[in-house]
């Protein structure tokens, strides 16, 4: 915890929220092939973060426990995200563990566990990615909690209304 | 979120007031009172509507007895207007294109048919 600025504590917009989701997908390849997407760093290139709107500037990528991966990318209205992980824990063809920030512009935004599942299911594989997040105060800059219930408000008021 | 919970949060933002109250709560937590300043209606009045939001989970009250502050506890709308769901989606598109690539990796032996959604 060297690296911690001394800011206002008491200032609003100073945030934390908790979240956690799951999302399971069934593939039509076996669990080697499947692990190998995420273990191989071209492989791994093909899919992840390869958004066409998303520029890549960085990438770095050594997998293994302690490794770590980061991707730098800009986004078409400017704004850089930065992903930058930690390996926890790799069990080949069964489990990876990350831990990951997420930065906007330079600025934290969130601190996250993945876990990511590679179960057999008949010739094909079972993959679920489990994520348990701290979402920060960069929120309310990034989107703004406020906003985005002032506008989800709206369209509800809006749709009620017709 | 279950289909009674679903129900309570649709009836309490069925009502504008209601609304009002929510958008007016997105600012920060306020007391009753100030809350009720640009409604016109009675304290008792407001009161009913709170409850209404506090049942459905869209508001907390603080403790203190004299002062009891609402604010926003916007869970039930997080559902849908979280920003936690553009992680979601970003996990979404990129094990669509784990499957595209994955798909690619084993053309011409191309299968089909065994998706589960």
């Amino acid at each position: 915890m060297a690296a911690k600025k001394p800011s206002a504590p008491a200032m609003a917009g100073r945030t934390v929220q908790h979240a956690t989701f799951v999302i399971e997908r069934t593939y039509d390849a076996p669990p080697s092939l499947v692990f190998k997407a995420w273990a191989d760093e071209e492989a791994k290139a093909r899919w992840f973060g390869a958004s066409g709107e998303w520029q890549l500037i960085n990438r770095e990528f050594d997998f293994r426990v302690g490794g770590r991966e980061r991707l730098k990318g800009r986004w078409p209205n400017g704004r850089i995200t930065a992903f930058d992980s930690l390996y926890q824990d790799i069990v080949t063809e069964q489990r990876i563990v990350y831990s990951y920030d997420m930065h906007i512009d330079g600025k934290r935004i969130s601190v996250s566990l993945a876990t990511i599942e590679f179960k057999p299911l008949g010739a094909g594989t079972g993959l679920t990615v489990t994520e348990q997040g701290v979402f920060l105060d960069g929120y309310d800059d990034a989107g703004s909690r406020e906003q985005g219930t002032r506008a989800l408000l709206d369209k509800l008021d809006a749709a009620l209304r017709s | 979120m279950s289909a009674g919970q679903l129900n309570a949060t649709f009836a309490a933002l069925a009502d504008p007031t209601r609304r009002a109250i929510l958008a007016r709560l997105a600012n920060g937590e306020t007391s009753v009172t100030e809350l009720a300043e640009p409604f016109e209606m009675s304290l008792p009045a407001i009161s009913k509507h709170l409850k209404v939001l506090e049942r459905a989970g869209l508001i907390a009250r603080g403790r203190e007895a004299q002062w009891r502050p609402c604010r926003l506890a916007p869970q039930p709308l997080r559902e849908v207007a979280d920003w936690v769901e553009q992680y979601r989606r970003f996990w979404e598109q990129s094990l669509d294109r784990l499957g595209d690539y994955l798909r690619e990796l084993q053309v011409p032996e191309k299968k089909h048919g065994r998706k589960k959604t």
